[in-house]
């Protein structure tokens, strides 16, 4: 495809205007899938937990691309770049004969994945295992028809994703040339995944699924953004969930691309100097049922502070962006993961997994249940993050080629603050952004 | 059928009628009141349901958490102006154990923005436990299994 000849069109310095086009322009979304997505970066695609058994699968999303996420038999150790192989593959979900989307269910178990159209058949990993009338059919000493003598059964096999799994995450990626996750992902977001997957067995709790009428980029920018809450979401700033005056820090890796935010929940009620002209405070609020925010800490909460060698700390909130379309979600007990799956350039689907921990009690469990009422497409205080998403697009669309969003706060630089009161996860998104898409 | 199972079956419609009435027409401080105390309200969706996964898309147990939730509605979930039109078909009466019935209907709530068509906006059963009270009848549970696979952007209102 030819680079669309508007792209170099982004004329402020730095990152902290994004022209409205960044949002709205469909041929730069075609870009952002084949240089982002389907480019040299690793996209989430699971939990391994979400498939246990030998041939369990389940339908997943690359950018716009349906893959199946399977697992197949290990492999002996030294054969994959990953070892041990986890056994987890990641195929595309499009026959190599006729391109067509075999597979309907969402999920389940199969011992091979057959095409319906001419029965294809393909193994676990995707290789091709057979076809009807490879060899032709017989007719008296005539044989009719069949593949090409040099047709090789090797060469047309699914498209292999590759595959890299992080205590229990699975990620994959359709370019040779994405470092390994490790290095991808970088030491400075590393720990903040140790503490809450290292060594533990994860649980399905289940998903919630919406479809959001707005840019891909904006769910990112909004978990990057860590003063809102304080302001949109009167819920978090009544119980002490988030509050722009609580102890709070703003990780990134090396490239700005993806961020941590950490953070500890205060005792709920009124701070006057930062309540005060914050319309959307409520100071009488107060719950008729408390189950809904019985919070209890759990011990995998304190570790060793990455930045302190030597001291604790002891995050209550943990929301982590992976770039480009991930987002772990630790809200005092309540843990899931968030995929956003594009759906052109002005709208995503958005894929909520909760889950708990194998250790977990049934009160643990009950617990990580009733705070997701707090979460998700109807949640207290994630419902109307959709739909800001949606008005901000609503907003971009009616303006043309000049308008720009402002991401000031705290400054035009992209380092790392021991505050929330900062727009800087924002801005290094788009400077990463500004150079993988050349604009 | 009997004469006693029609009238029951009328009473359920009646109530479904009514809790159709209250959240159309915004009367949404009254939403509790159709149900018991210690009434539970599920809104889940068909896979979870189906696969036997716990999480739900709301899960209220009780009325105090209703009434929680009429706050969260009306006070501090910020969303764009809606209304919805439920339209609910007759209950099938499955069970009925003293003073417990169970029953089931399907149902469709349409979603009206300002300015826009209706849209349809979450399909799915009610699967209800009901019992009489002095009062009336009561949703001792009301579990609202949705076919829809997306929501459309956010879910505030009940179902």
């Amino acid at each position: 495809m030819n680079a669309p000849q508007t792209l170099s069109r982004w004329s402020t310095p730095g990152s902290s205007r994004v022209p409205f086009w960044a949002y709205t322009d469909a041929q730069l979304y075609q870009r952002e899938l084949e240089k982002i997505f389907y480019g040299a970066h690793w996209c989430y695609v699971g939990l391994e937990v979400e498939i246990p058994n030998l041939g369990d699968f389940k339908l997943a999303w690359v950018g716009e691309r349906q893959v199946i996420m399977v697992r197949d038999r290990k492999k002996p150790a030294g054969k994959l770049e990953s070892d041990p192989d986890s056994g987890i593959r990641v195929v595309e979900n499009r026959c190599a004969h006729r391109g067509v989307r075999f597979c309907q269910k969402p999920q389940g178990n199969a011992r091979s994945f057959v095409c319906p159209y001419h029965q294809w058949t393909y193994k676990l990993n995707g290789e091709l295992a057979g076809l009807p009338f490879k060899d032709g059919v017989k007719d008296g000493e005539c044989v009719n028809g069949g593949m090409p003598a040099d047709f090789d059964i090797k060469q047309h096999g699914l498209t292999q994703l590759r595959v890299a799994v992080l205590h229990g995450l699975v990620f994959a990626t359709f370019s040779d040339d994405t470092e390994s996750l490790a290095e991808y992902l970088g030491p400075q977001v590393m720990p903040w995944l140790d503490r809450i997957f290292k060594g533990r067995q994860l649980t399905l709790l289940g998903y919630n699924r919406q479809r959001i009428p707005g840019n891909w980029k904006l769910m990112m920018e909004n978990i990057k953004d860590p003063y809102h809450p304080g302001l949109l979401h009167t819920w978090f700033v009544t119980f002490g969930l988030w509050r722009a005056d609580q102890k709070s820090r703003m990780v990134m890796d090396a490239q700005g691309r993806h961020a941590v935010m950490i953070s500890r929940r205060n005792e709920g009620g009124q701070n006057a100097a930062v309540t005060e002209g914050v319309t959307s405070f409520k100071a009488n609020m107060t719950l008729h049922d408390a189950r809904l925010l019985d919070v209890v800490p759990e011990p995998w909460w304190t570790i060793d502070d990455p930045s302190n060698p030597g001291s604790d700390i002891t995050p209550t909130v943990t929301m982590i962006t992976l770039f480009p379309s991930l987002i772990i979600q630790q809200q005092v007990n309540s843990l899931s993961t968030r995929h956003i799956v594009p759906r052109g350039e002005g709208e995503f689907d958005f894929i909520w997994t909760h889950f708990g921990f194998a250790d977990d009690t049934p009160e643990m469990t009950r617990r990580r249940l009733r705070q997701a009422n707090l979460f998700g497409p109807a949640g207290f205080v994630s419902a109307d993050d959709g739909e800001v998403i949606e008005l901000s697009q609503d907003g971009f669309r009616q303006w043309g080629e000049e308008g720009a969003t402002l991401c000031e706060l705290g400054g035009t630089g992209t380092g790392p603050t021991e505050h929330m009161v900062t727009e800087t996860l924002i801005r290094s998104m788009y400077a990463y952004w500004k150079r993988v898409m050349s604009v | 059928m009997s004469s006693e199972r029609l009238l029951l079956q009328l009473e359920i419609d009646q109530l479904n009628a009514d809790y159709a009435a209250a959240l159309d027409e915004k009367r949404f401080d009254d939403w509790p009141l159709f149900f018991t105390a210690d009434g539970k309200y599920t809104v889940q969706g068909r896979e979870n349901f189906d696969r036997g996964l716990p999480l739900a898309l709301i899960a209220l147990e009780s009325q105090g958490m209703m009434k929680d939730r009429v706050y969260g509605v009306t006070q501090t979930i910020y969303h764009a102006p809606y209304y919805t039109r439920h339209v609910i078909s007759p209950a099938r009466v499955l069970a009925q154990e003293g003073s417990l019935v169970t029953a089931q209907s399907n149902y469709a709530v349409f979603r009206t923005r300002p300015g826009d068509s209706s849209e349809v906006y979450n399909v799915g059963r009610y699967i209800d436990e009901i019992v009489r009270t002095e009062a009336g009848l009561r949703f001792a549970s009301r579990l609202c299994v949705y076919d829809s696979e997306m929501i459309l952007n956010s879910l505030i209102y009940p179902i």
